[in-house]
């Protein structure tokens, strides 16, 4: 299903989004393989919903290169739409209208739509479908927003926050649509904020900032990057650190950043911890609270992006 | 992989789409219970207490005086007041927004808005006819004259709700459009002849689209004349300003 060659689902070179003075995308390089997966990781005001906008056709670039599905989306977008499925971050649903009628309505306006009950069964929305939008839970709108995107069988969709404000059972289902999505062959952009989820889905993961991408890979790929995994242990304070050290494998640090704490830095596998303890019992020494803490994504994007709040 | 989603996007056929948006303007029209208010309770109500109860004085029968301008409130209060809160509430709620997003042009999304207020208006037309024949109303002139001023007002006042709900918050829109309907109700010939008024405000007052409209009605409709077009062309001024105005400044969000 993943086409190495051919067009990009979406290639942006150098996008630049200025609303006033202020750049909302600074010089953004993002390419999305078609069949693919791609979250876009990123602060509040990084410029990801804006980026995304871009993609829809709902804003026009001021500089850069954009092309989705290799359609420019500011001057192509009626041939783009019906090729894209969206889901915004505010519904966009009428306040009065039932669920089932806006997912009816939305994929009557598509040439071959998914089976309407159906799918509102797949996300919980049945026993919701005559309750009017206003009336619903959030966690109701997001799933029927969701579907909104899906029901017209696009090519590309772009998800905007689809987790947030969902209980775990819906966060699944949802996760499990997509992962449905990407078997059949559709490309997927979504904005997160949820780490785990990013884990959990994408093949691509760009961390935005500032209007940029700042880092841009497989999960696993970021993951190794940026400061190594820690191993932690308590014992009697004053050990002797340079023997310790010599016991490790070569890339490893070994410190007692406070009377009786160790913390070991390094690759941090089953190797490193049988070094640790085997040592430990050649000097006598019971290791206390043992932890070990691999490097996670969350761990790349705050080292990257920084643990100030934004706006 | 289960196949239900590989891709097979598409638009629906025009004709299609603009059918749907249109019967689907027309339910959440009709289904409004602040909008049926407007559109259906207080006009009907204006029509009975002002045909049976001795409020105004006027020229003739009251209910020949008072049908044509209970008309014109009519599509005032769907045309004007009723789309622009709706459409003003839409644009906040980003509901423009997502169907720019679907298969459905925004051309196609105006036709489907145009329809169920030409469906409501039919609606309140007749319903208000019926009204006014059961209080004893003998109605003159040509129906085409009357088809073609409330056309004409028809487009006016959408122009006008256009205009005010894609420049003005939704909360603004609210209150003014309200405002505007309770001003010309009074003041735009519909329950008190404009001859009541000072000759200088009656002159102004005589090119607001509700009056021009009202005025050309009860012309034809209580004095038989064949065209009013003083007022068509006062009303068709409105419509192509109003229309081109809310062409050129209407945000969709």
């Amino acid at each position: 299903m993943h086409s190495a060659g051919g067009t990009p689902a979406v290639e942006a070179v150098g996008l630049v989004k200025r609303y006033g003075g202020t750049a909302a995308v600074d010089g953004l390089d993002l390419t999305v393989r078609t069949g693919t997966v791609t979250a876009v990781l990123g602060p509040n005001g990084a410029g990801k919903t804006t980026t995304i906008e871009c993609c829809e056709g709902y804003r026009v670039p001021d500089a850069g290169r954009l092309r989705v599905l290799g359609l420019d989306p500011a001057t192509q977008a009626a041939t783009l739409r019906p090729r894209i499925g969206v889901m915004l971050q505010e519904g966009g649903i009428y306040p009065g209208i039932r669920a089932l009628e806006m997912l009816r309505h939305v994929a009557g306006l598509h040439a071959h739509p998914l089976d309407v009950p159906e799918l509102a069964e797949r996300l919980g929305l049945d026993s919701c479908g005559r309750t009017p939008y206003r009336r619903l839970s959030g966690g109701q709108r997001q799933r029927l927003a969701l579907a909104l995107a899906v029901v017209g069988r696009p090519e590309l969709v772009f998800l905007d926050e689809p987790t947030a404000g969902l209980d775990p059972q819906a966060r699944h289902a949802t996760w499990d649509l997509i992962r449905e999505l990407r078997a059949d062959g559709v490309t997927t952009v979504l904005t997160t904020h949820f780490m785990d989820e990013a884990e959990e889905l994408a093949d691509e993961v760009a961390i935005v900032d500032a209007g940029r991408v700042i880092a841009h890979g497989s999960p696993a790929e970021l993951s190794r990057g940026g400061s190594a995994d820690v191993l932690r242990f308590s014992g009697r304070p004053g050990l002797d650190l340079a023997s310790l050290r010599a016991a490790l494998p070569a890339g490893s640090q070994a410190e007692e950043p406070s009377p009786g704490n160790y913390r070991i830095t390094g690759d941090v596998g089953p190797r490193l911890l049988a070094t640790v303890t085997a040592w430990c019992a050649q000097h006598g020494v019971l290791a206390d609270r043992i932890s070990t803490r691999r490097h996670t994504l969350e761990d790349v994007f705050l080292e990257l992006t920084g643990k100030e709040l934004r706006s | 992989m289960t196949g239900r989603h590989t891709p097979r996007p598409g638009a629906a056929p025009l004709p299609r789409m603009i059918a749907a948006q249109a019967a689907l303007e027309t339910r959440m029209m009709l289904r409004h219970g602040e909008q049926l208010l407007l559109t259906v309770v207080i006009p009907t109500l204006l029509l009975v207490l002002f045909s049976t109860v001795d409020l105004v004085d006027v020229d003739g029968e009251r209910v020949d005086f008072l049908t044509p301008g209970v008309l014109a409130l009519a599509v005032l209060s769907t045309a004007f007041t009723g789309q622009a809160i709706a459409t003003g509430f839409e644009r906040r709620y980003g509901v423009l927004k997502r169907l720019g997003a679907s298969p459905l042009p925004r051309w196609a999304l105006l036709c489907g808005k145009t329809a169920a207020v030409l469906v409501t208006l039919a609606l309140q037309t007749v319903l208000l006819t019926a009204a006014a024949l059961a209080l004893g109303w003998s109605p003159h002139g040509n129906p085409l004259s009357v088809v073609v001023l409330l056309l004409l007002g028809t487009a006016a006042c959408s122009g006008l709700g256009l205009l005010m709900a894609g420049t003005l918050r939704a909360e603004a829109t609210l209150a003014a459009a309200n405002l505007v309907f309770v001003l010309l109700l009074f003041f735009g010939g519909v329950v008190v002849p404009l001859d009541e008024f000072p000759d200088g405000a009656r002159a102004v007052l005589g090119l607001t689209p509700l009056a021009a409209l009202s005025d050309g009605l009860r012309d034809v409709l209580r004095d038989g004349a064949a065209m009013p077009w003083g007022d068509a062309g006062v009303l068709a001024v409105w419509a192509v300003l109003a229309l081109a105005a809310a062409g050129r400044f209407f945000r969709w969000e």
